[in-house]
């Protein structure tokens, strides 16, 4: 059974929620006692329906208030597939809580009210999904049940969306008309909506192709940790030195010669090992020990690549940076911490170059700083290279964060261009 | 025919690969990690899947059990045998030791689940450990849908969830100061299904009593109680001898079984993928005293 990630925006009214507890419900993920516990209290607070909304509202502020503070993941699966949805609310820090679902998902889920069509929010939404580059994308039209189930607005919608849409880098696009309430094209095909012959959302989730959406191409082994039995009456292992990491891109064999970064030396792999034994293969996501046929100095932080196909090992990166910190802003010449894949080093904004305005792309190159949801593009200058790939190549390898270094705390997720 | 290969994992592959990610992060970036053991499946789980990331080497790491005195013998034998076989050290934490020290007061009812905060805290204290690994996964309870796999705690081991660290792609910011910790979640994604499919999957050793087996048993609050030492049926409360299972094991006062014949892994998988209560509703009273009571637990430093 594979495994699909989602990620799901949509403002308050949209009725994202419903849509979500109405996939759990009808894939029978929902428990007796937890439907129980939302009849209880949908009763207690004097909501007409059962709120199938209380389902994804874990903690008590936002069951107390009625609002999604806080990303939270939902799983279900049907016999075809599992699926992670990252649920991320609408309204409050948006966008730092839909660039966190987006980070991690093959696919992003786009929902808009059918009576009002496109607004502000589903642009930004749809902006987001492009820059985290989420593969797929798809447009649910909701409340089709109060529309009359009418085609041409369904059309309108799609159209006008589509023409955003060609404005950003979007992979694969799918529009379809839903009524979460009534569960119309949910799960199976809608008898009110004969017109439209796509799949259901559900059928949909369980059918699309995401096995080309890895990179296959360029090896790119970050060394994670280093190990070393050293086991003191085993021969074996006592000399046995592994590099273990999670593979981020390419697929290795043993017997491929490879290039270390940073040193530029080039070994042999000799064997990639695992806990059940050897492999003769590995690729993106496989978490796997490499040993080398050479004996040469590699630690954590370095990466394992081939010859003619390497990262760009620079100091100088361009990036999109998202800005995640309600207590303190991006400043040129600020200095952070940098977590790119297992490497940590320091950094300084040399340049911010313009900040976008996430609902019109408007660029605004007078910016001198970015704070909470703000989006810019950035000129780092790194204390250390990094290997990088662009973003667009590669999402682990394309991927940082900037941390704060008095609080620790995450303040920035950078792509690199 | 051979099929072309598809570069594809599957579910638990992919679940396995993140976790093993995870627990290498941490060996790496910590300076005292600690893994939490109850003998229950999850951190059973867990112990399997630290053990697969340092492989051929041993867990760089101990073990520590929050012990609450109120144990099944079977999970005691069994987590003994666990820790040997695995050559990984074994640290207990006593509440019983806490109570006899006075730092946690027995409650009048006897249960001890709540008391544990307080063992588990001054057992991190104590050892200076800066990454705790947690079993918990986020399907099990709504307060959990919303824990990053790195869960900040302050030095009081508090939890904060409206002040979280944002968690994107594979990149788990560890950072902290004396004092402070973070707890590891390295199951986060799995859901019961998944524990047991790999469970069933890798043949890993359970305790005895998550398989059906013919107990003594007595109903209180909708829930089979075990008749044992810490566990007396009151006088209107009948002694009835069924077969049954644990889905989860916890404080045994606390801790509920079901009604099951499920003898074998399979059985078991075929069990819980047609269950129809989660496995807290169905078999924990702690959680059931209110509506947030996972979360303050949490909060305070619970697991």
């Amino acid at each position: 059974m594979e495994l699909l990630r989602f990620a799901t925006a949509g403002s308050v009214d949209d009725g994202k929620s419903t849509l979500i507890g109405r996939l759990l419900y009808d894939t029978k993920s929902i428990f007796e006692d937890q439907l129980e516990s939302i009849e209880r209290t949908s009763r207690d607070r004097g909501d007409e329906h059962t709120n199938l909304a209380l389902l994804t509202d874990g903690l008590r502020a936002e069951r107390e208030q009625g609002i999604t503070i806080d990303v939270a993941y939902r799983y279900f699966a049907t016999p075809k597939r599992k699926f992670i949805i990252a649920d991320t609310p609408g309204h409050i820090q948006y966008t730092r809580n839909m660039v966190t679902g987006a980070s991690t998902a093959n696919l992003a889920l786009i929902l808009v009210d059918a009576r009002n069509g496109l607004v502000e929010q589903s642009r930004r939404h749809a902006f987001i999904a492009s820059l985290l580059r989420v593969p797929h994308l798809v447009l649910c039209v909701n409340k089709m049940d109060l529309v009359d189930y009418d085609e041409e607005t369904f059309e309108r919608i799609r159209g006008e969306f589509r023409t955003f849409a060609s404005k950003l880098d979007i992979g694969d696009l799918a529009a379809i008309p839903v009524s979460a309430l009534h569960g119309d094209n949910v799960v199976s095909r809608s008898p009110n909506m004969p017109w439209y012959e796509g799949p259901s959302l559900l059928h949909h989730l369980e059918e699309v192709h995401i096995a080309s959406d890895r990179n296959l191409r360029d090896v790119r082994f970050p060394v994670q940790y280093v190990i070393r039995p050293q086991h003191q009456t085993n021969k074996e292992l006592h000399d046995y030195r592994g590099y273990a990491g999670q593979v981020a891109g390419g697929i290795m064999k043993p017997g491929d010669d490879v290039l270390v970064l940073q040193s530029g030396l080039t070994s042999t792999i000799e064997s990639i090992d695992t806990a059940d034994g050897p492999v003769d293969e590995a690729f993106a996501p496989m978490s796997v020990v490499v040993r080398l046929k050479d004996d040469i100095d590699i630690s954590r932080g370095d990466m394992l690549c081939r010859p003619n196909n390497s990262p760009k090992a620079t100091q100088d990166i361009e990036a999109m940076i998202c800005w995640l910190s309600p207590d303190v802003p991006l400043t040129v010449r600020g200095m952070y911490a940098v977590k790119h894949t297992t490497r940590n080093v320091r950094a300084q904004v040399r340049d911010l170059e313009y900040r976008i305005d996430v609902n019109t792309l408007h660029r605004d190159e007078t910016a001198d700083s970015l704070t909470l949801n703000e989006i810019g593009r950035v000129q780092l200058r790194t204390t250390q290279p990094l290997f990088v790939d662009e973003y667009r190549r590669n999402r682990i390898t394309g991927s940082f964060l900037l941390i704060d270094e008095a609080s620790g705390a995450t303040v920035g997720a950078g792509m690199v261009l | 025919m051979t099929s072309a290969p598809t570069y594809e994992l599957t579910n638990l592959q992919w679940l396995e690969a993140e976790a093993i990610h995870i627990f290498r992060e941490v060996a790496a970036e910590f300076e005292r990690p600690v893994l939490l053991f109850s003998g229950g499946k999850d951190s059973v789980v867990m112990l399997h899947l630290a053990a697969k990331a340092f492989a051929p080497a041993k867990i760089p790491f101990p073990v520590l059990h929050v012990d609450t005195g109120h144990n099944f013998d079977e999970v005691l034998e069994f987590r003994d045998r666990t820790v040997e076989r695995l050559g990984v050290r074994l640290v207990v934490a006593s509440v019983e030791e806490s109570i006899a020290k006075g730092r946690v007061r027995e409650r009048p009812d006897g249960i001890r689940n709540p008391l544990q905060t307080v063992t588990l805290l001054d057992a991190i204290q104590e050892g200076q450990y800066d990454a705790v690994f947690g079993g918990a996964r986020r399907d099990e309870e709504k307060a959990r849908a919303k824990e990053r796999v790195f869960s900040f705690r302050d030095e009081f081991g508090q939890w904060d969830p409206k002040n979280q660290r944002p968690e994107l792609w594979n990149l788990y910011n560890g950072r902290h100061h004396k004092g402070e910790h973070i707890r590891v979640f390295p199951l986060s994604n799995w859901t019961e299904l998944d524990i047991w499919q790999y469970i069933a999957d890798q043949r890993i050793e359970l305790p005895s009593i998550y398989f059906a087996h013919e107990r003594e048993v007595f109903r209180r609050d909708n829930m089979w109680l075990s008749v044992g030492k810490h566990t007396t049926p009151r006088e209107n409360e009948e002694i009835v001898t069924i077969k049954v299972r644990f889905r989860t094991v916890g404080d045994a006062p606390i801790t509920g079984a079901v009604e099951s014949t499920a003898e074998t892994y399979e059985d078991i998988v075929a069990e819980v993928a047609a269950t129809r209560m989660t496995e807290r509703g169905a078999t924990r009273a702690d959680d059931r005293l209110t509506e947030a009571a996972m979360e303050d637990r949490k909060k305070e430093g619970y697991f």
